[in-house]
């Protein structure tokens, strides 16, 4: 065995391995880090849980609403009276709502219209605030009858930061809620079932 | 070839002497106690306000110990988290106070925090030569409000559930990635079992580590260049030639050991009369909403956050959406935490402590602790806690009082920051004494 002597090292050489070594040593922990990364997305089990639901809305009346449950948030299904859907074409364009045609807003193109719904009475739609994630209450009243004064036209308030929907989901102005409420993916099979979570082309 | 045997130091004499030499010759213990207490020389002239670092380090001592004996009982899962907190409440012998002490902790852990950095603000203590210092705490701040928010999802009541959904929802606002990233520290579509999990190890674990080594860091960087105190002076600079100990420095042990045992009394008599008679401290330190289990479909009327938290929420909610996002809400309300890592570079005054400082320094800090308080206040209320403005108001007609009242504050909040300096640089200051005073 040959002893270390000092002066004989190759500071040039040392060097160059060190820098090697490290840079292996850094892709090796970078690599290391990507499946701890990879590990805080859904797992398998939560991605299942979260496939497309079914409900059946021949059992709902006129003006009433139900809730149903999609990868665990609230999704509103409601048959709206002939009078609602008077009022939402009414106001396919009113400037109280920010965005009334629903150009910045999320729904899918079947459901880009005054009502907000591929069919006008029934509206299918994601019960989550736009501002920070809150369920709104139903305000389905029209004008003075609700408690929310006399041109009220109908909608959702949301508890937490007071802002206002109308029975399309589309926030008034003066809200902090940006956009309107999201429309989930939806498409019906037959008359009675809505398949909440994809859309007809994607479906089934 | 043999190790050699160290043989220096002895130290000591008495019935340990042995046994402490020998554990001297393999590790510093004795230089340790020496460096960082019998031989840390700190200023005199400490005052009411030097407690609070002690202190705080107590409630970090108190919060693990409470918190290990807490997680023998608790279940991280949203099936059974709520009914074990309960259970531990009702059936674990002693169950109630273990968890008292951890909620009443968590508290008085933050009012010890904003009491430490007011004093820090006050006497300078972020200027040269303590920025280190200064911007370690700041970090452990920052990892105390994560280990915070990590926590208070772990009862999973519906305080729990629909905070951490409101908060999680504040990084869906990112531009462009916000939606995946929110998945992503989901682990799922909703806050859910998988959230509950990983908060569990956050808090557990992942947190209290880099705490317990900021502070490490901290104390380390803080007994490098000595303390500062309330006169500002360094007392390094009066070095005594014949003791070679700063003239207005005196020994941390026993003088400031027996200081803090008095602090630490007063306040463990504050703290057992919260834990005590008042351990929901009427809805601030545990909120009535969190005795509901989570229920993911239904909202609780009014969400608000801890106290601790309440003066970043109101600067949220005052800002309203710009382009089609929330996202400039969030924004700003980062900025209000992340400004603090830049004081020690935005003030220019010539003098550290408040005592020499001119007027208009005691003005811009006077009007940021009362935006901080009253900010504080407003985000633990109902947005319209005052009420709309009549509709003939210019300006803010029909707008709600507290948020306009919120963006005022705002603005004064931040102006201290970025006015700073202007205004410190331009202040009329007295001159620092040559040595302390009391």
């Amino acid at each position: 065995m040959t002893a270390i002597v000092q002066d004989q090292v190759d500071e040039k050489r040392r060097r160059v391995l060190l820098i090697a070594t490290s840079a292996a040593g850094g892709v090796v922990a970078a690599g290391a880090v990507g499946p701890l990364i990879a590990s805080w997305f859904p797992s398998a089990r939560a991605l299942a849980a979260g496939a497309p639901v079914e409900a059946d809305v021949s059992k709902i009346e006129p003006g009433q609403q139900v809730t149903i449950e999609w990868r665990g948030k609230p999704v509103w299904l409601m048959r709206r009276t002939p009078e609602m859907v008077q009022v939402l074409e009414k106001n396919a364009k009113a400037d109280f709502l920010a965005d009334p045609e629903s150009n910045d807003s999320r729904q899918p193109d079947s459901c880009k219209n005054a009502e907000r719904s591929s069919k006008k009475e029934l509206f299918v739609c994601l019960a989550v605030c736009t501002h920070l994630g809150c369920t709104p209450n139903l305000k389905k009243e029209i004008g003075p009858a609700s408690d929310m004064g006399a041109d009220w036209p109908g909608g959702y308030l949301c508890p937490c930061h007071g802002s206002r929907f109308d029975l399309a989901g589309r926030v008034m102005k003066g809200s902090p809620a940006p956009i309107n409420l999201e429309i989930p993916p939806n498409h019906y099979q037959g008359d009675a079932i809505v398949v909440v979570g994809a859309d007809a082309a994607k479906g089934a | 070839m043999a190790a050699t045997e160290k043989k220096l130091p002895v130290t000591g004499a008495g019935p340990f002497n042995g046994v402490l030499t020998w554990v001297d010759q393999r590790f510093p213990l004795m230089a340790l106690w020496r460096e960082h207490a019998a031989e840390y020389y700190a200023p005199k002239n400490f005052n009411f306000w030097y407690y609070f670092g002690s202190l705080a380090a107590l409630c970090l001592v108190i919060q693990i110990v409470s918190g290990i004996f807490l997680t023998m009982n608790y279940k991280p899962a949203a099936a059974d988290a709520f009914a074990s907190v309960e259970y531990i409440m009702r059936d674990v012998p002693g169950g109630w106070f273990i968890r008292y002490v951890h909620s009443t902790g968590a508290s008085m852990f933050f009012i010890t925090v904003y009491l430490h950095m007011v004093r820090g603000l006050m006497y300078g203590s972020y200027r040269r030569p303590r920025e280190l210092i200064w911007i370690f705490g700041v970090v452990i701040y920052l990892a105390l409000m994560g280990e915070a928010f990590f926590g208070y999802l772990l009862p999973w009541g519906q305080m729990s559930f629909w905070g951490a959904q409101v908060i999680i929802n504040l990084f869906g606002t990112v531009p462009f990635i916000g939606e995946a990233l929110a998945v992503w520290i989901r682990g799922d579509y909703n806050v859910s079992d998988a959230t509950l999990n990983r908060f569990f190890a956050l808090h557990v674990i992942a947190l209290p580590l880099v705490l317990c080594g900021l502070v490490a860091a901290h104390l380390m960087a803080l007994h490098e260049v000595g303390s500062n105190n309330p006169d500002g002076v360094e007392i390094k600079k009066d070095i005594d030639p014949v003791s070679g100990h700063p003239r207005d420095g005196i020994p941390f042990h026993p003088y400031y050991t027996v200081k803090d045992m008095m602090g630490v009394a007063v306040f463990l008599i504050v703290f057992c009369a919260i834990v005590f008679f008042a351990p929901e401290m009427g809805g601030y330190f545990l909120e009535a909403n969190n005795f509901i289990p989570a229920d993911s479909l239904k909202t609780p009327l009014h969400i608000a956050p801890v106290w601790y938290f309440t003066p970043y929420y109101a600067m949220l909610r005052a800002i309203p959406p710009m382009f089609n996002s929330q996202f400039p809400g969030v924004a700003v309300m980062g900025a209000a935490v992340l400004i603090f890592f830049f004081v020690p570079w935005l003030d220019r005054g010539r003098v550290k402590s408040i005592r020499y400082r001119g007027t208009r320094y005691r003005v811009f800090f006077a009007l940021f602790i009362v935006s901080f308080l009253i900010l504080a206040y407003l985000g633990t209320q109902p947005p319209d806690v005052w009420g709309s403005f009549g509709e003939g108001v210019p300006i803010v007609g029909g707008g709600v009082v507290g948020a306009w009242v919120a963006r005022l504050l705002t603005i004064l909040y931040f102006a201290f920051f970025l006015l700073m300096p202007w205004y410190t640089a331009r202040d009329r200051e007295r001159p620092e004494p040559l040595r302390v005073t009391h």
